[in-house]
């Protein structure tokens, strides 16, 4: 930890707001419409951002209101053994997901190791037609073949700082 | 807050009300896999789980065999009939053995009480305890745990919760178990059985003690029947099972006596017609089945506690 140094905002909450609203329009444009869409937040991070972007596309298309779940991926990740695992709250995926476009919501995409975890985990509920991944910052360093569909922002980084990515805002530190 | 790690599952009593929370909050966790259309997760692959059952059970066997394989680890069950134990073997050889062939947790069920404890000297594996002797069933409580904080809404403990157990205290480790955990938890807890079925010194037990069952019923809010075990008989411990039955069973007459909340519950196998008299599934408070459920979910959060969270080598964050 380097508490010592001073966290930067790199995006404001108004900043955030609006990216938000861009990827909601994207999905929109890239889906043709939201029918089947359904949006899923990975525990922690990503459940605001699932939430945030359901609340847009409803304002966008009022005629299919987006479920929101929120996957727990604990108990699929690569490192189960090397370090303490703490389960978020209980996973919660509330439609059939077979046939869905499944997007997938995190806050800050690093390693993509989460999101590994959370395309085998999904597999368990059956299968989407697709998965969209949405992340509301892309800080590089990735260690497997995963890229997102829809960004709020690329922001290089080095591996020691650390990124925080919520409503009121993005900071580095 | 990060749990306490453990290597071993031995008594409740090495356990606090927060290790307790936690396992029962990892619990959660582990229903929810086990209501997935596919319910099975890769968190324990390549583990390798090893069931040494001295003595008979099916459900507490089956339930740990369950929940290992739908954590994805390997497990193998040793049929002690059929070992290398008839052939004279003893239990420090029969254990280094099979550690040698790489083993990361054993569950052990043993007649004699302390004898997983004593295993965890001989062996690098995780010892979870599936029922030694009189002493301790420590997954049995937990499930019992887990089944009264679901059914009757209690997330932040047992607070004020009046709990009986009934029936033979003194040769049960379910009870040992069970008081504990309750106790931990906050419940009250009153044993109910003749005075021959009761352990004789009960002085540092945290519960209260009664031989008149009737004048509980209309205040519980759980009632917990032990099994009768039939060789007592011979001990001459019990006149009858007539006579236990007519004292200490629960009969349609008792039930309907119960407060329309209280749960009815007992750790398997039933003597149907004595400790249970009633039809369980005519009992609208009957928990009987949502234990053997939750019994799944309670061995995959301990196998997972002790073999998956990694607390050897702790990092400080998750990304």
């Amino acid at each position: 930890m380097t508490a010592s140094v001073q966290a930067r905002e790199v995006l404001s909450a108004d900043d955030v707001r609006r990216a938000l609203t861009r990827i909601a329009h994207e999905i929109v444009e890239r889906n043709h419409g939201l029918e089947q869409v359904v949006v899923v937040g990975l525990q922690r991070g990503g459940v605001w951002v699932a939430e945030a972007l359901a609340a847009i596309l409803v304002g966008i298309d009022p005629a299919h209101p987006v479920p929101i779940g929120s996957l727990d991926v604990s108990f699929h990740r690569d490192d189960v053994g090397l370090r303490p695992i703490v389960p978020g709250h209980v996973t919660d995926i509330p439609v059939e997901l077979d046939g869905r476009t499944v997007i997938l919501c995190d806050d800050v995409l690093f390693t993509g190791r989460t999101v590994r975890a959370a395309l085998e985990a999904l597999n368990d509920y059956g299968r989407p037609r697709a998965v969209q991944l949405a992340v509301m910052v892309d800080r590089g360093h990735r260690e497997l073949p995963i890229r997102p569909d829809f960004v709020g922002k690329n922001l290089p980084t080095s591996r020691e700082e650390q990124v925080a990515a919520t409503s009121d805002g993005v900071t580095i530190r | 807050m990060s749990p306490r790690h453990a290597k071993h599952l031995l008594s409740i009593d090495d356990l606090t009300a927060d290790d307790i929370h936690h396992l029962l909050e990892l619990t959660d966790h582990m229903v929810e896999i086990n209501h997935r259309p596919i319910p099975k997760v890769p968190a324990l692959r390549g583990k390798n789980v090893v069931s040494l059952f001295f003595e008979d059970s099916t459900r507490t066997r089956t339930s740990f065999d369950t929940a290992a394989k739908r954590l994805s680890a390997d497990t193998m069950n040793f049929a002690v009939s059929s070992s290398s134990v008839n052939k004279g073997e003893s239990l420090r050889d029969t254990i280094e053995t099979i550690s040698a062939m790489g083993v990361d947790a054993f569950v052990i069920r043993h007649k004699s009480s302390g004898v997983p404890g004593l295993i965890t000297r001989w062996t690098d594996a995780s010892i979870v305890n599936a029922g030694d002797g009189w002493h301790q069933h420590p997954t049995q409580a937990l499930l019992d745990c887990y089944t009264i904080r679901t059914r009757l809404n209690r997330r932040d403990g047992f607070d004020g919760l009046r709990i009986a157990i009934v029936g033979d205290i003194k040769h049960s480790r379910v009870a040992r178990s069970d008081v504990q955990a309750f106790a931990a938890l906050g419940a009250h807890v009153t044993l109910v059985a003749p005075p021959t079925l009761l352990p004789p010194a009960l002085h540092d037990w945290p519960v209260a003690v009664s031989h008149d069952l009737d004048s509980l019923l209309p205040d519980l809010d759980v009632l917990y029947l032990l099994r009768v075990q039939r060789e007592r008989m011979d001990d001459a411990l019990l006149p009858s099972m007539h006579e236990y039955s007519a004292m200490y069973g629960l009969t349609a007459a008792r039930a309907a006596r119960l407060a329309p909340h209280a749960l009815v519950m007992h750790p398997g196998p039933m003597n149907r017609g004595v400790e249970i008299v009633v039809d369980p599934a005519d009992l609208p408070g009957s928990a009987i089945l949502d234990q053997v459920t939750n019994g799944v979910a309670v061995r995959m959060a301990v196998l997972f506690s002790l073999l998956g969270t990694g607390g050897d080598l702790r990092s400080e964050t998750l990304s």
